[in-house]
């Protein structure tokens, strides 16, 4: 068995990890077709390149099917329950930023924080006869959040996509989701509540502790933690 | 763990001894509306209930608990009063400790109805701690029905009152808002620069979404009318706080509040009914002068409790839940009952945890 290390299988995610662990020796790359997920590692022995989408690193990571993984903190939160057992932060690769972050139209002047978001919530549900919608695929992050500030009267409702229109749709009152600029949400006319940062996320390499570990996956991890300079 | 089958002896062995305190056996569905739980609880019991959806009926809920449709079941009847025992399991998600069963079996006891409250609620008490006499659990009690009359009795407006009453069951955002009521929190220069706009709309951009211009007016006037009240008198957040922070025996408790109540007279039928809940266990043969009472007692445990509330714990064990548990709550009774109310209490135990302490102490 080889230490395996997954990696997202496209875009910028992608890019930037390679040219990550480029910098620090290990070049890995896409081997084959464009279209063909296989890949190949040069600079670090007994290591596996294991090319998956972003979103599924964190099951891998928690099913051992994978060794290591880089994906964002914001999935392994949202995905992985008590996240930190299953997995260790090994170290957070310096791109990817994006918060997850509430926001409510602009034109909401009575509303700048999560207690003004509750007492809005209340509100809504006396005068529309249901709960204030938050749309988002954040779930349980948000969910977490929420409660943990005491805001009530709130459902959220699922987004897949395309969530900052949810709001001009209809189909949502207020939103929860990544951003990096806040352009988009700006040209939604939205804005983010002052208190309303649920994570910060950043891409990071993450170690799996329910992933078989024996004495050649171990050696391999030694040796690929000396060449990114990782201690524990 | 005990073995299921050995969880379901245990619990229609306690059932048949609920049955012979003249309780009824009633069963009910596994699979319960999702909307009905979520309009009481929010979204919160996403969190805590598995969700599932069928194709005709929506989405549904695998019953996190027996109160909800045995009080729908009540409701819809007209036969009160009435009691009632069941068994069965209830299913809830651990999304924080892998070590706590996703299910588990529940044998509870409800009474609903009755002339005289202070002996259901002893009743319930009684029946339950009987049927868990040999492990040597230390009881806990408490009473909501203090905390939200002390709220109501605060000479400030109903808006606050009504917030307040809302997060009673909050313990943090209850102590946002009693600070801000009181004046400790001060207003931003943002909130006080909205209070002060003329046309506080002009600037906002586009009115998107179901939640209105004349949502967001509507709560700024009622922010402009909040300003202009007088900020929460501080001897009356004392006495709020030395009510949460009441922690000693029954009769002392009974006793502080007996005190406070001279302060705060909004608090005296909520006193005049533990003391006689006092003494209905004391009748009961419970010993009260040592009975445990908190006026906070799992105050963000028990959402749907309004007054009397009850546990069991295994003492030395807080890595388990308590074993038994229960209170009154008549406020459901309303919201379930489609405008009809009924006095309710109850409660359950678990025989899983029942088992496995009797092991350990056989």
């Amino acid at each position: 068995m080889s230490l395996k290390l997954g990696v997202p299988s496209k875009g910028r995610l992608m890019e930037k990890t390679f040219d990550w662990f480029a910098a620090r020796g290990i070049t890995l790359s896409r081997t084959g077709s464009d279209r063909e997920y296989a890949g190949a590692v040069e600079g670090a022995e007994g290591v596996e390149l294991v090319l998956l989408a972003a979103g599924e690193i964190p099951r891998e990571l928690a099913a051992g099917r994978i060794h290591l993984g880089v994906t964002g903190s914001d999935l392994v939160r949202e995905k992985l329950a008590a996240w930190e057992r299953q997995v260790g932060a090994l170290t957070r690769l310096g791109f990817g930023h994006a918060d997850l972050i509430i926001a409510v139209p602009r034109f909401w002047v009575d509303v700048e924080t999560l207690d003004d978001l509750d007492a809005a919530a209340a509100a809504f549900r006396a005068a529309h006869g249901h709960r204030l919608r938050i749309a988002t695929k954040y779930h349980r992050l948000v969910r977490d959040f929420l409660r943990e500030a005491g805001v009530a009267d709130y459902a959220l409702v699922d987004s897949q996509g395309a969530t900052e229109g949810t709001v001009k749709n209809e189909t949502a009152e207020a939103i929860a989701d990544i951003t990096s600029t806040g352009e988009t949400l700006r040209a939604n006319h939205l804005k983010i509540l002052t208190d309303g940062c649920v994570h910060r996320s950043e891409a990071t390499l993450f170690k799996s502790r329910n992933a078989a570990w024996g004495d050649r996956e171990v050696a391999a991890l030694e040796q690929v933690k000396r060449m990114l300079e990782l201690r524990d | 763990m005990a073995e299921k089958s050995a969880s379901l002896a245990e619990a229609l062995r306690h059932r048949a001894a609920f049955e012979t305190l003249g309780a009824q056996v009633v069963e009910a569905d596994i699979l319960q509306p999702a909307d009905v739980l979520l309009d009481l609880y929010g979204e919160d019991i996403r969190g805590r209930a598995f969700t599932t959806t069928d194709p005709i009926r929506g989405e549904q809920m695998l019953r996190p608990d027996f109160t909800v449709p045995v009080v729908q079941m009540h409701m819809s009847g007209r036969v009160t009063p009435a009691r009632y025992t069941y068994a069965g399991e209830v299913f809830r998600r651990q999304e924080r400790d892998p070590s706590r069963p996703p299910e588990y079996m529940q044998v509870g006891f409800e009474i609903f109805g009755g002339e005289d409250p202070a002996a259901a609620d002893a009743e319930v008490f009684t029946a339950i701690a009987d049927r868990v006499a040999p492990l040597g659990l230390g009881a806990s009690t408490g009473d909501y029905g203090i905390l939200i009359a002390a709220v109501r009795g605060l000479s400030t407006t109903e808006a606050r009152k009504a917030a307040l009453l809302r997060h009673i069951w909050r313990p943090r955002r209850f102590r946002q808002l009693l600070d801000r009521f009181g004046g400790k929190t001060p207003r931003s220069e943002e909130r006080l620069a909205l209070l002060n706009n003329a046309d506080p709309l002009a600037d906002a951009g586009p009115e998107i979404g179901l939640r209105r211009r004349a949502d967001v007016m509507a709560r700024i006037e009622a922010l402009r009318a909040d300003a202009a009240e007088p900020p929460l008198g501080a001897g009356e957040v004392e006495l709020l706080d030395t009510i949460l922070d009441l922690r000693e025996t029954a009769p002392n408790v009974l006793a502080n509040l007996r005190d406070i109540a001279v302060d705060l007279p909004a608090i005296d039928d909520a006193v005049d009914r533990l003391d006689a809940r006092l003494s209905a266990l004391d009748a009961a043969g419970v010993d009260v002068e040592t009975l445990p009472f908190e006026a906070s007692y799992a105050r963000t445990a028990m959402e749907y409790y309004d007054g009397f509330v009850f546990g069991f714990s295994a003492p030395g064990r807080p890595d388990l839940p308590p074993v038994a548990t229960g209170g009154r709550y008549d406020a459901l009774t309303r919201i379930l009952g489609g405008g009809r109310a009924s006095p309710a209490v109850g409660g359950v135990i678990r025989p899983d945890l029942v088992l496995s302490l009797g092991e350990g102490a056989a």
